[in-house]
């Protein structure tokens, strides 16, 4: 945090849709670049709003938010999303799909194909670019999509519960590859996920959030090193924190 | 799959069923009677006798038929693009395409030849008009159908309107478009029929198949009649079978509908 400025800076925000009740209350925090940042919090806490709110899509209704030094707005092409759903084109191969975020990005056909066996190969899909989406398991529909937001190689990802449909074993693998494609590429993540053992592994910073209205709780530093493998899921430190953090998540879903 | 043989075996033997059946009724009837039912030799007969005629028509209601359907595509895809922009659009105009839909063809055949002349022009009309509404309903639920994720993730991106079109809402609207494509295939033959019945006899081309089946009923030419059924038949085959293909090659390799494990 010392002398790079962040990246993502929230001050103050709030945010409602209309005359309807405050789902964002006075959200305060800097991102730095690199930061690993959960969102973890009971359902209707805001967690989605936050990050439709960094990737410009909904304005704030009070408070300062910027992006990359800019307007969310103006830094919404620095961004890449990655939702619960897999959301292929069914239509296109593997590799066609990957390129899907350039193609609307303007990115030209030469520099897109260079991007997408970067992220293929990223992803450990290298060889099933010819295959269409319901030859693949839920997992490798994942990884593509992963690799479809990674081509754009962004200064932010922004994760929507990205895991969360898959079952425990595939989406531990896609953890520790998450943050084996993180070491390659430096992007400042914001994922948000129902998973506390999932958010530990992944996070260097977990922001606990209440909800009615949505605030953030509690921040909790996670300082186990990176990079992080099964062995981190079986030592004491990380257990501890899976621990205070699941505490922490039931004193706001049971006031 | 599992049983090929019986696959092939139990249309054949229910064909091999329905010919011994209707040679039975044609050795049943008396024999003033017999001109009712022709032999399907004699109709094979008769197709060869008539062929310079029948070839001629045939052509003709081919021609017909494939612009009227054609047109039909074009036009509805066009429409199905304007329809699928806002509901408001949809309320306003569907009414008016049930109307052109519940036209009585036959009715308003008359008026067509006084509009665009008899021939070709009024059958091509008759045709369009057949066809035209399986295909622009289908190809719109299609286009309002797409998947609110994928709209979602595009909108994310910050797609144009023309990528969020063309790159999502049409290729995801291409089984619904196939639907509306295989009905008006086989509605496209028999609307060029009766187009050619109710508005083509005075052209100068000699008229397509369904004025020769005038003429050959004014000639009391029975196994004519059956030939020229025969061909509209086959005529009908071959648009289906064009468009099964069409939609094969477009869709098997992605859509669900050709990897279904039942049955």
């Amino acid at each position: 945090m010392s002398g790079t400025p962040p990246i993502v800076t929230f001050q103050n925000v709030v945010k409602r849709y209309g005359d309807g009740p405050v789902v964002l209350d006075r959200v305060s925090f800097d991102a730095a670049p690199g930061d690993f940042i959960s969102l973890i919090g009971p359902s209707g806490c805001g967690k989605s709003t936050l990050l439709r709110l960094i990737a410009g899509l909904s304005p704030v209704t009070g408070g300062d938010l910027a992006v990359d030094g800019r307007t969310p707005e103006d830094a919404a092409t620095e961004l890449s999303f990655v939702f619960q759903e897999p959301t292929l084109l069914p239509w296109l191969t593997v590799a066609h799909n990957i390129e899907v975020a350039q193609q609307l990005r303007g990115v030209p056909a030469a520099a897109r194909a260079a991007a997408r066996a970067r992220a293929i190969d990223l992803v450990r899909l290298t060889g099933r670019g010819s295959a269409y989406p319901r030859q693949l398991s839920g997992g490798q529909k994942m990884r593509v999509s992963l690799a479809r937001a990674l081509t754009l190689e962004p200064k932010i990802l922004l994760l929507d519960e990205p895991f969360g449909a898959l079952d425990e074993m595939t989406r531990e693998h896609l953890n520790e590859e998450l943050l084996d494609i993180r070491e390659k590429q430096a992007w400042t993540a914001f994922f948000v996920t129902h998973s506390v053992a999932e958010a530990v592994f992944l996070s260097n910073r977990i922001l606990v959030m209440s909800v009615n209205p949505g605030r953030i709780h509690r921040e909790v530093r996670v300082d186990l090193p990176y990079p992080r493998t099964g062995a981190t899921r079986l030592s004491r430190p990380y257990h501890d924190l899976v621990a205070a953090v699941s505490g922490l998540l039931r004193s706001v879903e049971n006031p | 799959m599992r049983r090929p043989l019986l696959n092939i075996l139990l249309p054949l033997a229910i064909g091999v069923l329905v010919v011994a059946l209707w040679y039975a009724v044609r050795y049943a009837l008396t024999e003033d009677l017999k001109f009712l039912l022709p032999t399907p030799d004699e109709i094979w007969a008769a197709l060869l006798a008539n062929s310079e005629s029948l070839g001629r028509a045939t052509l003709n209601t081919t021609k017909g038929a494939l612009l009227g359907f054609g047109f039909a595509v074009v036009v509805s895809f066009g429409l199905a693009l304007l329809l699928s922009l806002s509901s408001l659009i949809r309320a306003s105009l569907y009414p008016y395409l049930m109307i052109l839909q519940m036209m009585p063809i036959i009715v308003i055949a008359p008026i067509l030849v006084l509009w665009v002349g008899a021939g070709l022009n009024s059958v091509v009309v008759i045709t369009f008009l057949i066809c035209f509404f399986p295909l622009v309903v289908n190809t719109t639920q299609g286009l309002i159908s797409t998947d609110r994720n994928l709209v979602e993730l595009f909108r994310m991106y910050r797609a144009t309107k023309w990528q969020e079109t063309f790159r999502l809402r049409v290729p995801a609207a291409l089984p619904y478009f196939f639907t509306g494509l295989r009905i008006a295939a086989v509605l496209a033959p028999i609307g060029a029929l009766v187009g050619d019945y109710t508005a083509g006899s005075s052209a100068g081309d000699g008229g397509g198949l369904g004025f020769q089946a005038i003429i050959y009923s004014s000639q009391a030419k029975y196994s004519a009649l059956f030939a020229t059924a025969a061909v509209t038949c086959v005529l009908g085959f071959v648009f289906a079978a064009a468009v099964h293909i069409l939609s094969w090659l477009m869709l098997a390799k992605w859509h669900d509908s050709y990897h279904r494990s039942d049955t």
